[in-house]
């Protein structure tokens, strides 16, 4: 009794010293801005959901959210605003708000920054980005242990090259345990138009497609087109989209950034922010394969999950040589891989994709 | 190659409906003399007030009657402003198209991810949707009412002096317009797309003004305007789903270059046929 009296006492003391050595106030406000909304199921509810995982794991953090953020002008006002709040970590969720972070983190040194997928960076900003093309491989193996047809098609919004290897490399892991399948690719030319999204994912189950894919921001009207249709599905971005799709649902890959984000927000109480780019995968626990639905054939289980202690291990790529690509060009030779780090140069759709990359 | 001809007929019918109903709303309001480039806003309005409605009710019916009347009701602020405080209408339109997205957003933001049944099967907005233009024509054709909107489109103040008010019937138009735009909208979440995001129109009401000029104005016309439209945003998607070796990015301006041929080649002999006071705003007479 009296001993945990002189235990909370000494805790009560230690705390007490502790603040007075450190005159700032010990709880971090950080500011989120996202470019959608944080429930759409995509892209920016993986960012929304990291969050939530940083302010469980550290309660005494307190975050401002603002949504629907046009990249430019907007998101340099709204993060401002956020500083004058007091927030000291800011988290500008989008690729478009680079230019708009840089600018506002000039202004104030002394707030850190962090910025998903960027390529340019500052002594207050970090960048970082998860390592798409292995999980995506991973999906194509479940899904080419589970189509009738052979054949897989893919939503995609723009022909850029993150996106294209993302395609590649599902095509690359279907055909590693099914050589027969081809994967058909349809580029709406947009990210917000969910109208074009359905007649697209129509077009593609009409070639005789049984599995789509989707890389827009947010899956959920491929996904639903694909359930309505009995056709099965793949997801991307967050781990809600399952729910759209209880048949047919095969898998899917989302953002798990909430370690990541406690991490950046300790680094920042704890004064030890430095200014990185990291890029992390499927072992890092930046990406999650979600749990596989119920079509997915007993055996294509094991096979996925040990490509991905390979991968983990350093003992598989996705880009393994010699690739072709669709016009018959050999753009990796045998014995060699083609880096995870050059993505951004991969403009072509490898062998067995059909679909043009521009 | 009956395969081929269905998947492209069914991706026009998908693609052109949302448009179609939006043609007729722009049509009505023109018809009337009055240009509405906010009919996106109201689309908009109209798409999110039929999902919350889809969402809490389960039922498609009461969605898509939330829908119309809610494009209905959020036209007559336009009304107002154009009729009642003369205000212009190019700019009052372009004012409440952005009003429409900002407040679509804001009633939507809970129920973006959200999850409904939508539309049945055998989409009765679909089988509307035709019947419906041949009405329209019949309506504007055919009847005191529709008479008397056209009279009020060309020219107000004849109409005034044979003892009609311009404005009761503007304001009655353009609320039959917002009814159209809002079903319109609802088409598109409930239908389509299945869900509610930002936005989602994608400029599908300025498509529409530009139909009702491609359409010269006359419902039928419309018809074949909004599914050539729709054909060709499917057959762009149909082709590439097919791997036909054309850049994507040069097949997605299919759809603006077929228009601009049909455009091309329909010129000439046909008189212009847009209505007399189109854009003008009755202030009485003296």
């Amino acid at each position: 009794m009296s001993r945990s009296l002189v235990a909370i006492l000494s805790t009560i003391a230690v705390i007490a010293v502790a603040a007075t050595g450190e005159p700032a106030d010990p709880k971090l406000k950080v500011g989120v801005v996202h470019l959608g909304s944080v429930n759409d199921g995509g892209y920016n509810q993986a960012h929304a959901d990291g969050i939530a995982v940083m302010k469980k794991n550290l309660p005494e953090v307190e975050v401002i959210q603002v949504e629907n953020v046009a990249e430019g002008a907007d998101a340099e006002r709204v993060m401002e605003n956020m500083i004058r709040q007091g927030a000291r970590l800011i988290f500008a969720a989008s690729f478009g708000y680079l230019e708009p972070a840089l600018r506002v983190a000039q202004k104030y040194p002394d707030v850190k920054f962090v910025h998903p997928g960027g390529y340019k960076r500052l002594p207050n900003v970090t960048t970082y980005w998860a390592s798409t093309p292995e999980a995506f491989y991973l999906m194509g193996m479940a899904a080419g242990k589970t189509t009738k047809t052979n054949k897989i098609g893919y939503v995609v919004a723009l022909p850029i090259s993150f996106f294209l290897a993302n395609v590649n490399a599902f095509e690359l892991g279907a055909r590693a345990v099914n050589p027969k399948v081809e994967t058909r690719v349809v580029f709406t030319g947009t990210f917000l138009d969910r109208g074009k999204e359905a007649t697209a994912a129509n077009a593609l189950l009409d070639q005789g497609v049984d599995v789509l894919g989707v890389i827009v921001d947010s899956p959920i009207t491929v996904v639903q087109v694909a359930e309505k249709r009995n056709a099965y599905a793949v997801g991307f971005h967050s781990l809600a989209a399952q729910k759209f799709a209880p048949k047919g649902w095969i898998t899917g890959v989302a953002f798990t950034w909430g370690n990541l984000y406690t991490r950046f927000a300790r680094q920042v109480m704890e004064g030890t922010f430095k200014s990185e780019n990291i890029l992390g995968s499927l072992k890092d626990d930046f990406l999650t394969l979600a749990p596989f639905g119920p079509a997915v054939p007993a055996d294509a289980v094991g096979v996925v999950n040990t490509r991905k202690d390979e991968f983990a291990a350093g003992k598989a790529h996705p880009f393994q040589g010699p690739l072709r690509d669709n016009k018959g060009v050999e753009r990796v030779k045998a014995g060699e891989a083609f880096p995870l780090t050059d993505l951004a140069k991969m403009d072509w759709l490898v062998e067995g994709v059909i679909g043009q990359p521009r | 190659m009956a395969a081929l001809v269905r998947s492209l007929l069914s991706g026009a019918v998908l693609s052109g409906t949302p448009l179609l109903y939006a043609t007729l709303a722009e049509l009505i309001s023109e018809r009337a003399g009055v240009v509405n480039l906010g009919l996106e806003g109201v689309m908009l309005v109209g798409a999110v007030s039929g999902f919350i409605a889809a969402f809490h009710t389960g039922s498609a019916s009461v969605a898509i009657v939330v829908a119309a009347l809610a494009g209905g009701v959020f036209n007559m602020v336009f009304a107002y402003l154009v009729l009642a405080r003369r205000a212009n209408q190019l700019a009052t339109g372009l004012a409440l198209m952005f009003c429409g997205v900002g407040l679509s957003a804001l009633m939507g933001v809970r129920y973006v991810g959200s999850q409904i049944t939508g539309l049945p099967e055998h989409d009765p907005l679909v089988y509307g949707a035709v019947p419906l233009a041949g009405l329209i024509w019949w309506v504007l054709r055919s009847t005191r009412w529709g008479l008397t909107v056209r009279a009020v489109g060309e020219n107000p103040v004849a109409a005034f002096a044979a003892g009609r008010d311009p404005h009761v019937l503007q304001y009655q138009a353009l609320f039959v317009a917002g009814l159209l735009g809002g079903i319109a909208g609802a088409h598109l979440s409930l239908g389509v797309a299945r869900t509610w995001s930002e936005w989602m129109t994608a400029g599908r009401g300025f498509i529409a003004v530009a139909l009702v000029i491609f359409a010269r104005w006359h419902p039928l016309r419309a018809v074949g305007g909004a599914l050539l439209f729709g054909g060709a945003i499917s057959l762009q998607l149909s082709m590439q789903a097919r791997g036909v070796p054309i850049s994507p990015f040069i097949l997605d301006m299919l759809p603006y270059l077929l228009s601009l041929a049909v455009l091309a080649v329909g010129r000439g002999a046909h008189r212009h046929a847009a209505p007399g006071s189109l854009g003008r705003v009755f202030q009485g007479t003296p």
